[in-house]
Protein backbone atom coordinates (compact mmCIF):
# COMPACT_ATOMS: atom_id res chain seq x y z
CA UNK A 1 0.00 0.00 0.00
CA UNK A 2 1.10 3.20 -0.56
CA UNK A 3 -0.26 6.86 -1.71
CA UNK A 4 0.41 8.55 -4.92
CA UNK A 5 0.88 12.22 -4.68
CA UNK A 6 1.14 14.17 -8.24
CA UNK A 7 2.10 17.39 -8.04
CA UNK A 8 2.12 19.53 -11.22
CA UNK A 9 4.42 22.30 -11.14
CA UNK A 10 6.36 24.60 -8.04
CA UNK A 11 3.54 26.64 -8.23
CA UNK A 12 0.15 27.56 -10.14
CA UNK A 13 1.36 30.08 -12.68
CA UNK A 14 4.76 28.83 -13.65
CA UNK A 15 3.54 26.05 -16.36
CA UNK A 16 4.24 22.41 -16.27
CA UNK A 17 3.74 20.07 -19.79
CA UNK A 18 0.52 18.80 -20.24
CA UNK A 19 1.83 15.60 -21.79
CA UNK A 20 3.87 14.61 -18.42
CA UNK A 21 0.73 15.76 -16.47
CA UNK A 22 -1.30 13.17 -18.49
CA UNK A 23 1.43 10.65 -17.98
CA UNK A 24 1.05 11.29 -14.01
CA UNK A 25 -2.47 10.82 -14.41
CA UNK A 26 -2.36 7.65 -16.11
CA UNK A 27 -0.62 6.24 -12.72
CA UNK A 28 -3.77 6.36 -10.93
CA UNK A 29 -2.68 9.58 -8.14
CA UNK A 30 -4.55 9.44 -4.80
CA UNK A 31 -4.55 13.36 -4.92
CA UNK A 32 -3.18 16.68 -6.82
CA UNK A 33 -1.53 19.26 -4.86
CA UNK A 34 0.53 22.37 -6.15
CA UNK A 35 1.87 25.30 -4.22
CA UNK A 36 0.22 28.55 -4.93
CA UNK A 37 3.01 31.62 -4.06
CA UNK A 38 6.05 32.20 -1.83
CA UNK A 39 7.64 35.20 -0.14
CA UNK A 40 10.75 34.49 -2.65
CA UNK A 41 9.10 37.54 -4.61
CA UNK A 42 9.15 40.01 -1.92
CA UNK A 43 6.82 41.96 0.85
CA UNK A 44 4.83 43.58 -1.71
CA UNK A 45 2.51 40.74 -2.43
CA UNK A 46 1.81 40.04 1.16
CA UNK A 47 1.68 44.04 1.64
CA UNK A 48 -1.46 44.00 -1.12
CA UNK A 49 -2.80 41.05 -0.89
CA UNK A 50 -2.10 40.53 -4.48
CA UNK A 51 -0.91 37.67 -7.02
CA UNK A 52 2.41 38.46 -9.07
CA UNK A 53 1.23 35.67 -11.77
CA UNK A 54 -1.17 36.34 -14.59
CA UNK A 55 -4.46 35.62 -14.00
CA UNK A 56 -5.24 34.16 -17.12
CA UNK A 57 -2.76 31.74 -17.27
CA UNK A 58 -3.69 30.73 -13.43
CA UNK A 59 -6.91 30.13 -14.60
CA UNK A 60 -5.71 28.16 -17.70
CA UNK A 61 -3.83 26.25 -15.54
CA UNK A 62 -6.16 25.40 -12.63
CA UNK A 63 -8.74 24.47 -15.58
CA UNK A 64 -6.45 21.77 -16.62
CA UNK A 65 -6.01 20.77 -13.56
CA UNK A 66 -9.80 20.66 -12.41
CA UNK A 67 -10.50 18.65 -15.29
CA UNK A 68 -8.04 16.03 -14.77
CA UNK A 69 -9.37 15.95 -10.83
CA UNK A 70 -12.91 15.77 -12.12
CA UNK A 71 -11.84 12.71 -14.68
CA UNK A 72 -10.09 10.10 -11.63
CA UNK A 73 -12.28 12.20 -9.11
CA UNK A 74 -9.70 13.00 -6.80
CA UNK A 75 -9.17 15.77 -4.55
CA UNK A 76 -7.24 18.83 -6.04
CA UNK A 77 -5.45 20.93 -2.82
CA UNK A 78 -3.32 24.23 -3.72
CA UNK A 79 -1.29 26.01 -0.59
CA UNK A 80 -0.25 29.77 -0.36
CA UNK A 81 -2.87 30.66 -3.19
CA UNK A 82 -2.38 33.79 -5.20
CA UNK A 83 1.35 34.33 -4.13
CA UNK A 84 0.80 35.53 -0.53
CA UNK A 85 -2.02 33.68 0.76
CA UNK A 86 -3.73 36.31 2.22
CA UNK A 87 -7.92 36.25 2.32
CA UNK A 88 -8.50 38.49 -0.25
CA UNK A 89 -6.62 35.61 -2.53
CA UNK A 90 -8.01 32.87 -1.24
CA UNK A 91 -11.52 34.90 -2.43
CA UNK A 92 -9.61 35.46 -5.76
CA UNK A 93 -8.37 31.57 -5.93
CA UNK A 94 -12.51 30.24 -5.06
CA UNK A 95 -13.34 33.31 -7.79
CA UNK A 96 -11.51 31.37 -10.28
CA UNK A 97 -12.75 27.95 -9.55
CA UNK A 98 -16.82 28.98 -9.21
CA UNK A 99 -16.15 30.55 -12.61
CA UNK A 100 -14.27 27.25 -14.22
CA UNK A 101 -17.05 24.99 -12.72
CA UNK A 102 -19.62 26.83 -14.26
CA UNK A 103 -17.62 26.59 -17.20
CA UNK A 104 -17.02 22.69 -17.28
CA UNK A 105 -20.23 22.10 -15.88
CA UNK A 106 -19.25 20.30 -12.93
CA UNK A 107 -20.59 19.61 -9.12
CA UNK A 108 -17.80 20.58 -6.33
CA UNK A 109 -17.78 20.38 -2.74
CA UNK A 110 -15.20 23.56 -2.35
CA UNK A 111 -13.04 23.80 1.10
CA UNK A 112 -11.68 26.99 1.63
CA UNK A 113 -9.28 27.78 4.66
CA UNK A 114 -8.55 31.84 5.42
CA UNK A 115 -4.90 32.06 7.06
CA UNK A 116 -4.68 35.95 8.07
CA UNK A 117 -4.58 36.84 11.82
CA UNK A 118 -6.41 39.78 13.04
CA UNK A 119 -3.99 42.76 14.75
CA UNK A 120 -6.21 42.13 17.72
CA UNK A 121 -5.92 38.48 17.73
CA UNK A 122 -1.62 38.93 17.52
CA UNK A 123 -1.92 41.62 20.27
CA UNK A 124 -3.45 38.90 22.51
CA UNK A 125 -1.03 36.40 21.73
CA UNK A 126 2.01 38.74 22.10
CA UNK A 127 0.22 39.20 25.61
CA UNK A 128 0.06 35.51 26.44
CA UNK A 129 3.44 35.05 25.63
CA UNK A 130 2.37 33.05 22.25
CA UNK A 131 4.64 34.25 20.18
CA UNK A 132 8.46 33.47 19.78
CA UNK A 133 10.84 34.76 17.82
CA UNK A 134 13.15 33.25 15.13
CA UNK A 135 16.78 33.79 14.20
CA UNK A 136 17.83 37.09 12.97
CA UNK A 137 15.35 38.64 15.44
CA UNK A 138 13.05 41.23 14.51
CA UNK A 139 11.87 43.28 17.08
CA UNK A 140 8.21 43.78 17.83
CA UNK A 141 5.72 45.27 19.67
CA UNK A 142 2.28 46.14 19.85
CA UNK A 143 2.26 49.81 18.22
CA UNK A 144 4.25 48.07 15.67
CA UNK A 145 1.49 45.18 15.01
CA UNK A 146 -0.96 48.11 14.56
CA UNK A 147 0.73 48.92 11.55
CA UNK A 148 1.07 45.84 9.94
CA UNK A 149 -1.44 45.90 6.63
CA UNK A 150 -1.46 42.01 6.12
CA UNK A 151 -0.66 39.12 8.62
CA UNK A 152 -0.81 35.26 7.86
CA UNK A 153 -0.23 32.28 9.16
CA UNK A 154 1.31 29.46 7.40
CA UNK A 155 -0.97 26.22 7.80
CA UNK A 156 0.26 22.84 8.46
CA UNK A 157 -0.40 19.22 7.32
CA UNK A 158 -3.30 18.80 10.03
CA UNK A 159 -5.32 22.32 8.36
CA UNK A 160 -5.36 20.14 4.74
CA UNK A 161 -6.29 16.94 7.06
CA UNK A 162 -9.31 18.60 8.41
CA UNK A 163 -10.17 19.85 4.65
CA UNK A 164 -10.02 16.06 3.43
CA UNK A 165 -11.77 14.68 5.98
CA UNK A 166 -14.69 17.01 5.14
CA UNK A 167 -14.76 14.77 1.42
CA UNK A 168 -13.67 18.15 -0.22
CA UNK A 169 -13.23 17.72 -3.57
CA UNK A 170 -11.23 21.17 -4.04
CA UNK A 171 -9.23 22.59 -0.72
CA UNK A 172 -7.71 25.91 -1.26
CA UNK A 173 -6.01 27.16 1.44
CA UNK A 174 -4.46 30.65 1.99
CA UNK A 175 -0.81 30.84 3.45
CA UNK A 176 0.51 27.25 4.58
CA UNK A 177 4.10 25.99 4.48
CA UNK A 178 5.10 24.38 0.79
CA UNK A 179 5.36 20.89 2.07
CA UNK A 180 2.19 20.66 4.33
CA UNK A 181 -0.17 20.42 1.09
CA UNK A 182 2.02 17.77 -0.26
CA UNK A 183 2.31 15.43 2.97
CA UNK A 184 -1.22 16.09 4.29
CA UNK A 185 -2.74 13.00 2.54
CA UNK A 186 0.33 10.62 2.75
CA UNK A 187 0.55 11.24 6.66
CA UNK A 188 -3.70 10.81 6.86
CA UNK A 189 -2.75 7.48 5.33
CA UNK A 190 -0.12 6.81 8.32
CA UNK A 191 2.78 6.49 5.80
CA UNK A 192 5.90 6.93 7.09
CA UNK A 193 5.71 10.43 8.59
CA UNK A 194 9.42 11.07 7.70
CA UNK A 195 9.03 9.40 4.49
CA UNK A 196 6.10 12.24 3.74
CA UNK A 197 7.95 15.31 4.90
CA UNK A 198 10.98 14.43 3.31
CA UNK A 199 9.02 13.40 0.05
CA UNK A 200 7.05 16.72 0.02
CA UNK A 201 10.22 19.34 0.61
CA UNK A 202 11.45 17.05 -2.83
CA UNK A 203 8.32 17.37 -5.00
CA UNK A 204 7.13 21.12 -3.57
CA UNK A 205 8.96 22.73 -6.53
CA UNK A 206 7.91 20.29 -9.37
CA UNK A 207 10.59 18.85 -11.63
CA UNK A 208 13.46 21.12 -10.01
CA UNK A 209 14.66 17.93 -8.12
CA UNK A 210 15.21 16.28 -11.97
CA UNK A 211 16.91 17.39 -14.40
CA UNK A 212 14.47 19.21 -16.43
CA UNK A 213 13.01 21.50 -13.66
CA UNK A 214 10.63 23.13 -16.36
CA UNK A 215 8.62 20.25 -17.62
CA UNK A 216 7.26 20.51 -14.05
CA UNK A 217 5.39 17.53 -13.64
CA UNK A 218 6.41 14.79 -10.13
CA UNK A 219 5.10 11.66 -9.04
CA UNK A 220 5.65 11.21 -5.43
CA UNK A 221 4.78 7.54 -4.06
CA UNK A 222 5.38 7.76 -0.03
CA UNK A 223 4.75 4.18 1.69
CA UNK A 224 5.35 2.69 5.43
CA UNK A 225 8.91 2.83 4.58
CA UNK A 226 9.95 5.44 2.20
CA UNK A 227 9.07 7.21 -0.97
CA UNK A 228 9.77 7.26 -4.54
CA UNK A 229 10.00 10.21 -6.64
CA UNK A 230 9.88 10.26 -10.37
CA UNK A 231 9.39 12.76 -12.59
CA UNK A 232 6.62 12.42 -15.87
CA UNK A 233 8.24 14.17 -18.41
CA UNK A 234 9.90 12.04 -21.08
CA UNK A 235 13.00 13.87 -20.86
CA UNK A 236 13.47 14.39 -17.60
CA UNK A 237 14.83 12.35 -14.80
CA UNK A 238 15.87 11.75 -11.48
CA UNK A 239 19.04 10.88 -10.25
CA UNK A 240 20.20 10.88 -6.49
CA UNK A 241 22.02 13.93 -6.60
CA UNK A 242 19.37 15.88 -8.26
CA UNK A 243 17.15 14.67 -5.68
CA UNK A 244 18.86 14.83 -2.19
CA UNK A 245 20.34 18.53 -4.01
CA UNK A 246 16.94 19.90 -3.42
CA UNK A 247 17.22 19.28 -0.03
CA UNK A 248 19.61 22.76 -0.33
CA UNK A 249 17.35 24.57 -2.30
CA UNK A 250 16.41 27.70 -0.59
CA UNK A 251 16.76 25.78 2.60
CA UNK A 252 19.61 27.47 5.11
CA UNK A 253 19.88 23.96 6.54
CA UNK A 254 20.83 21.56 4.49
CA UNK A 255 19.41 18.42 6.90
CA UNK A 256 16.45 19.88 9.22
CA UNK A 257 13.62 21.71 7.97
CA UNK A 258 11.46 23.19 10.55
CA UNK A 259 7.52 22.40 10.17
CA UNK A 260 4.26 22.94 12.05
CA UNK A 261 4.91 20.68 14.78
CA UNK A 262 8.17 19.29 14.48
CA UNK A 263 10.81 19.07 12.38
CA UNK A 264 12.34 16.77 9.75
CA UNK A 265 15.86 15.36 9.88
CA UNK A 266 17.45 13.81 7.07
CA UNK A 267 20.97 13.51 8.14
CA UNK A 268 20.51 9.89 8.09
CA UNK A 269 18.65 9.75 4.43
CA UNK A 270 19.31 7.22 1.90
CA UNK A 271 18.93 7.69 -1.94
CA UNK A 272 19.01 4.96 -4.54
CA UNK A 273 18.68 4.80 -8.06
CA UNK A 274 15.87 2.47 -9.00
CA UNK A 275 16.22 3.60 -12.28
CA UNK A 276 17.16 6.91 -14.12
CA UNK A 277 14.02 8.22 -13.70
CA UNK A 278 13.08 7.04 -10.08
CA UNK A 279 14.76 7.37 -6.86
CA UNK A 280 13.71 5.48 -3.63
CA UNK A 281 14.57 7.61 -0.38
CA UNK A 282 14.69 6.05 3.01
CA UNK A 283 15.85 6.83 6.92
CA UNK A 284 14.06 10.60 6.79
CA UNK A 285 13.22 11.12 10.57
CA UNK A 286 10.24 13.17 11.36
CA UNK A 287 10.67 14.70 15.07
CA UNK A 288 7.33 16.08 16.58
CA UNK A 289 7.89 19.19 18.90
CA UNK A 290 5.91 19.25 22.35
CA UNK A 291 4.58 22.82 21.42
CA UNK A 292 2.50 23.00 17.90
CA UNK A 293 3.96 26.23 16.36
CA UNK A 294 3.22 27.82 12.72
CA UNK A 295 5.00 30.28 11.52
CA UNK A 296 3.74 34.32 11.02
CA UNK A 297 4.27 36.51 8.01
CA UNK A 298 3.58 40.25 8.18
CA UNK A 299 3.98 43.12 5.67
CA UNK A 300 4.00 46.96 7.23
CA UNK A 301 3.86 49.94 4.62
CA UNK A 302 7.29 51.53 4.80
CA UNK A 303 6.84 54.38 2.28
CA UNK A 304 6.43 55.26 -0.71
CA UNK A 305 8.54 55.46 -3.84
CA UNK A 306 9.83 57.33 -6.86
CA UNK A 307 12.25 56.07 -8.94
CA UNK A 308 14.88 58.17 -11.61
CA UNK A 309 17.39 56.36 -14.07
CA UNK A 310 19.87 58.15 -15.78
CA UNK A 311 22.96 56.94 -18.01
CA UNK A 312 26.17 58.54 -18.60
CA UNK A 313 28.60 58.09 -21.53
CA UNK A 314 30.48 61.36 -21.09
CA UNK A 315 34.56 59.24 -20.11
CA UNK A 316 35.41 62.23 -17.90
CA UNK A 317 32.15 61.58 -15.39
CA UNK A 318 32.04 58.13 -16.13
CA UNK A 319 35.68 57.90 -14.67
CA UNK A 320 34.46 60.12 -11.62
CA UNK A 321 31.36 58.81 -11.23
CA UNK A 322 31.87 57.94 -7.86
CA UNK A 323 32.26 61.61 -6.44
CA UNK A 324 30.02 62.92 -8.68
CA UNK A 325 27.07 60.26 -7.27
CA UNK A 326 28.34 61.62 -3.75
CA UNK A 327 27.98 65.49 -5.28
CA UNK A 328 24.25 64.84 -6.66
CA UNK A 329 23.45 63.33 -2.95
CA UNK A 330 24.74 66.04 -1.39
CA UNK A 331 23.88 68.82 -3.06
CA UNK A 332 20.60 67.09 -3.54
CA UNK A 333 19.96 66.72 0.26
CA UNK A 334 20.69 69.91 0.91
CA UNK A 335 18.17 71.59 -1.39
CA UNK A 336 15.16 69.12 -0.58
CA UNK A 337 15.87 70.23 2.79
CA UNK A 338 15.96 73.63 2.39
CA UNK A 339 12.97 73.79 -0.63
CA UNK A 340 10.78 71.22 0.65
CA UNK A 341 10.96 72.14 4.53
CA UNK A 342 11.67 68.37 5.02
CA UNK A 343 14.56 67.10 7.87
CA UNK A 344 17.05 64.81 7.25
CA UNK A 345 14.93 61.42 8.63
CA UNK A 346 12.14 62.25 6.69
CA UNK A 347 13.23 61.16 3.37
CA UNK A 348 16.00 58.36 1.88
CA UNK A 349 18.00 58.87 -1.65
CA UNK A 350 19.68 55.71 -2.32
CA UNK A 351 21.56 56.85 -5.61
CA UNK A 352 23.14 53.09 -7.10
CA UNK A 353 25.83 52.92 -10.31
CA UNK A 354 24.73 50.73 -12.81
CA UNK A 355 27.88 49.30 -14.07
CA UNK A 356 29.59 49.79 -10.99
CA UNK A 357 28.53 48.24 -8.01
CA UNK A 358 24.49 48.36 -8.22
CA UNK A 359 23.61 44.69 -7.38
CA UNK A 360 26.37 43.56 -4.50
CA UNK A 361 26.41 47.21 -2.51
CA UNK A 362 29.56 47.24 -0.20
CA UNK A 363 29.47 43.61 -0.45
CA UNK A 364 31.45 44.16 -4.31
CA UNK A 365 35.21 43.39 -4.40
CA UNK A 366 35.77 43.80 -8.16
CA UNK A 367 36.02 47.29 -10.05
CA UNK A 368 36.69 48.08 -13.91
CA UNK A 369 39.34 50.82 -14.18
CA UNK A 370 37.62 50.68 -18.15
CA UNK A 371 34.38 51.16 -17.87
CA UNK A 372 32.33 52.56 -21.16
CA UNK A 373 28.74 54.01 -19.61
CA UNK A 374 27.09 53.83 -16.46
CA UNK A 375 23.63 54.11 -15.14
CA UNK A 376 22.58 55.85 -12.12
CA UNK A 377 19.53 54.56 -10.31
CA UNK A 378 17.64 56.76 -7.98
CA UNK A 379 15.35 55.73 -5.66
CA UNK A 380 13.52 58.00 -3.77
CA UNK A 381 11.66 56.88 -0.34
CA UNK A 382 9.57 59.25 1.30
CA UNK A 383 6.50 59.24 3.81
CA UNK A 384 3.45 60.20 1.15
CA UNK A 385 3.67 59.79 -2.36
CA UNK A 386 3.55 63.50 -2.82
CA UNK A 387 6.89 64.09 -1.22
CA UNK A 388 8.68 61.42 -3.03
CA UNK A 389 7.62 62.82 -6.20
CA UNK A 390 8.58 66.32 -5.30
CA UNK A 391 11.92 65.38 -3.68
CA UNK A 392 12.41 63.70 -7.83
CA UNK A 393 11.48 67.15 -8.60
CA UNK A 394 14.17 68.57 -6.92
CA UNK A 395 17.04 66.13 -8.11
CA UNK A 396 15.69 66.34 -11.85
CA UNK A 397 17.99 69.11 -12.92
CA UNK A 398 21.07 67.96 -10.83
CA UNK A 399 20.95 64.41 -12.26
CA UNK A 400 20.64 65.68 -15.84
CA UNK A 401 23.29 68.23 -15.25
CA UNK A 402 25.34 68.68 -12.28
CA UNK A 403 29.07 69.44 -13.03
CA UNK A 404 31.53 68.28 -11.16
CA UNK A 405 33.83 70.96 -11.01
CA UNK A 406 32.74 74.55 -10.63
CA UNK A 407 32.87 76.98 -13.70
CA UNK A 408 33.31 74.41 -16.15
CA UNK A 409 30.22 73.57 -18.68
CA UNK A 410 27.52 72.21 -17.98
CA UNK A 411 27.17 68.23 -18.69
CA UNK A 412 24.20 67.07 -20.02
CA UNK A 413 23.81 63.05 -19.34
CA UNK A 414 20.92 61.01 -20.65
CA UNK A 415 17.34 60.26 -19.53
CA UNK A 416 16.07 57.42 -20.99
CA UNK A 417 12.24 58.60 -20.78
CA UNK A 418 10.22 61.27 -20.11
CA UNK A 419 9.02 61.90 -17.69
CA UNK A 420 12.31 61.17 -15.71
CA UNK A 421 10.90 59.81 -12.88
CA UNK A 422 8.06 57.16 -12.40
CA UNK A 423 6.19 56.81 -8.92
CA UNK A 424 6.72 53.09 -7.68
CA UNK A 425 4.25 53.69 -5.26
CA UNK A 426 4.21 51.68 -2.08
CA UNK A 427 7.08 50.26 -0.10
CA UNK A 428 6.33 47.98 1.73
CA UNK A 429 8.43 45.23 4.24
CA UNK A 430 8.25 42.24 6.31
CA UNK A 431 7.61 42.81 9.50
CA UNK A 432 7.66 39.87 11.62
CA UNK A 433 10.25 36.53 12.10
CA UNK A 434 7.96 34.83 14.33
CA UNK A 435 5.74 31.60 15.63
CA UNK A 436 3.02 31.29 17.07
CA UNK A 437 2.62 28.38 19.70
CA UNK A 438 -1.11 27.03 18.79
CA UNK A 439 -3.52 25.06 21.04
CA UNK A 440 -4.14 23.05 18.47
CA UNK A 441 -3.53 22.70 14.73
CA UNK A 442 -6.41 24.65 13.34
CA UNK A 443 -6.30 27.45 15.54
CA UNK A 444 -7.28 30.84 14.36
CA UNK A 445 -7.62 29.04 10.58
CA UNK A 446 -11.16 29.45 9.41
CA UNK A 447 -12.92 26.79 7.32
CA UNK A 448 -15.69 27.75 4.70
CA UNK A 449 -17.45 24.37 2.76
CA UNK A 450 -19.47 25.20 -0.27
CA UNK A 451 -21.41 22.32 -2.57
CA UNK A 452 -21.64 23.71 -5.65
CA UNK A 453 -23.56 22.29 -9.06
CA UNK A 454 -23.20 22.95 -12.29
CA UNK A 455 -23.45 19.56 -14.01
CA UNK B 1 46.19 30.57 -8.51
CA UNK B 2 42.44 29.41 -9.99
CA UNK B 3 38.80 31.58 -9.41
CA UNK B 4 37.04 28.68 -6.99
CA UNK B 5 34.25 28.85 -9.90
CA UNK B 6 36.85 27.51 -12.12
CA UNK B 7 37.30 24.49 -10.17
CA UNK B 8 34.05 23.52 -8.73
CA UNK B 9 30.80 22.39 -10.83
CA UNK B 10 28.93 25.83 -9.89
CA UNK B 11 28.00 28.03 -7.07
CA UNK B 12 24.55 29.33 -6.34
CA UNK B 13 22.91 31.63 -4.25
CA UNK B 14 19.73 32.06 -3.56
CA UNK B 15 17.51 33.79 -0.72
CA UNK B 16 16.04 30.99 1.78
CA UNK B 17 13.43 32.77 3.66
CA UNK B 18 13.37 36.92 3.89
CA UNK B 19 16.33 37.27 6.41
CA UNK B 20 19.62 34.48 4.77
CA UNK B 21 21.07 33.93 2.12
CA UNK B 22 22.04 30.38 1.60
CA UNK B 23 25.33 29.82 -0.92
CA UNK B 24 25.81 26.27 -2.52
CA UNK B 25 28.98 24.98 -3.16
CA UNK B 26 28.96 21.70 -5.61
CA UNK B 27 32.63 20.58 -5.86
CA UNK B 28 32.31 17.35 -7.76
CA UNK B 29 35.88 15.83 -6.94
CA UNK B 30 36.62 14.96 -3.83
CA UNK B 31 39.98 17.13 -3.51
CA UNK B 32 38.44 20.23 -4.51
CA UNK B 33 35.74 19.46 -1.81
CA UNK B 34 38.73 18.99 0.58
CA UNK B 35 40.32 22.07 -0.27
CA UNK B 36 37.24 24.04 -0.38
CA UNK B 37 36.51 22.91 2.79
CA UNK B 38 39.80 23.72 4.54
CA UNK B 39 39.53 27.45 2.76
CA UNK B 40 36.42 28.63 4.13
CA UNK B 41 35.93 29.67 7.85
CA UNK B 42 33.41 31.76 9.36
CA UNK B 43 36.63 34.43 9.95
CA UNK B 44 36.97 34.66 6.66
CA UNK B 45 34.05 34.94 5.12
CA UNK B 46 32.82 37.46 7.87
CA UNK B 47 35.54 39.49 6.10
CA UNK B 48 35.23 38.70 2.54
CA UNK B 49 31.22 39.02 2.27
CA UNK B 50 31.06 41.47 4.73
CA UNK B 51 28.59 40.09 7.16
CA UNK B 52 28.93 39.40 10.93
CA UNK B 53 30.59 36.11 11.69
CA UNK B 54 27.79 35.22 14.37
CA UNK B 55 25.54 35.28 10.95
CA UNK B 56 27.37 32.48 9.28
CA UNK B 57 26.58 28.75 9.06
CA UNK B 58 28.63 26.32 7.30
CA UNK B 59 27.43 22.93 6.40
CA UNK B 60 29.30 20.31 4.72
CA UNK B 61 27.05 17.67 2.58
CA UNK B 62 29.66 14.59 1.92
CA UNK B 63 27.75 12.81 -0.11
CA UNK B 64 26.85 15.31 -2.57
CA UNK B 65 30.65 17.06 -2.04
CA UNK B 66 28.62 20.66 -1.03
CA UNK B 67 29.60 23.24 0.83
CA UNK B 68 26.82 25.66 2.06
CA UNK B 69 27.55 28.44 3.68
CA UNK B 70 23.89 30.28 5.26
CA UNK B 71 24.19 34.03 6.19
CA UNK B 72 22.26 37.00 7.08
CA UNK B 73 20.87 39.01 4.30
CA UNK B 74 22.40 42.71 4.96
CA UNK B 75 19.09 44.11 4.44
CA UNK B 76 15.74 42.14 4.39
CA UNK B 77 14.70 40.84 1.77
CA UNK B 78 12.82 43.85 -0.52
CA UNK B 79 13.61 46.76 2.41
CA UNK B 80 14.30 50.05 0.90
CA UNK B 81 18.30 49.54 0.89
CA UNK B 82 18.38 45.42 -0.30
CA UNK B 83 19.98 45.72 -3.95
CA UNK B 84 18.63 41.54 -4.72
CA UNK B 85 15.77 40.14 -3.81
CA UNK B 86 16.43 36.71 -4.69
CA UNK B 87 20.05 37.05 -3.43
CA UNK B 88 20.79 34.98 -6.52
CA UNK B 89 23.72 37.53 -7.43
CA UNK B 90 25.66 36.89 -4.26
CA UNK B 91 27.25 33.24 -5.66
CA UNK B 92 29.23 35.40 -7.92
CA UNK B 93 31.80 36.88 -4.83
CA UNK B 94 32.67 33.01 -3.98
CA UNK B 95 33.41 32.40 -7.34
CA UNK B 96 35.28 34.71 -8.08
CA UNK B 97 37.47 33.97 -4.73
CA UNK B 98 41.14 32.89 -5.80
CA UNK B 99 42.38 29.68 -4.37
CA UNK B 100 45.82 27.54 -4.53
Amino acid sequence: MSTKVLVPSGVLGLGFNEKALEKGLERNPDIICIDGGSTDSGPFYLGTGTTKYSEEICKQEWRVLMQARHRLNIPLMIGSCGTCGTNSMVDWMFKLTLEIAKELGQDLKIVRVYCERKKDALITALRSNAIKPLNPILSVNEEEIETFSNIVALAGAEVFQNALSQRADIVIVGRATDTAIISALPLLKKENNGASWHGAKIAECGAFCSTNPQSGVILLEVDKNGFTVEAMAEDAFCSPDSVSAHMLYENSNPFILYEPGGHLDVSDAQYQAINKRQVRVTGSKWIPNQEYTVKLEAAKLAGFQTVMLATIREKYYVDNVVRWTEKLKELGKEKVIANLSLNNCDFDIDVRIIGRDATLGNQEKSFSRDLREVGILVIITASTQKISTQIAAVLNPYLLHLPLQENTALPTFSFPFSPASIDKGELYEFALNHVEILNNPCEGFEFLVNKVRYA
Amino acid sequence: MHSLGSVVEKVRSKNAGPFIITIDIFCKREEIYRKIEASLNKKFLSKYLNVKEGSIKIYLIDNLKVVKVSVDRLFIQGSRFDRDIHGAQLANLISELMIE
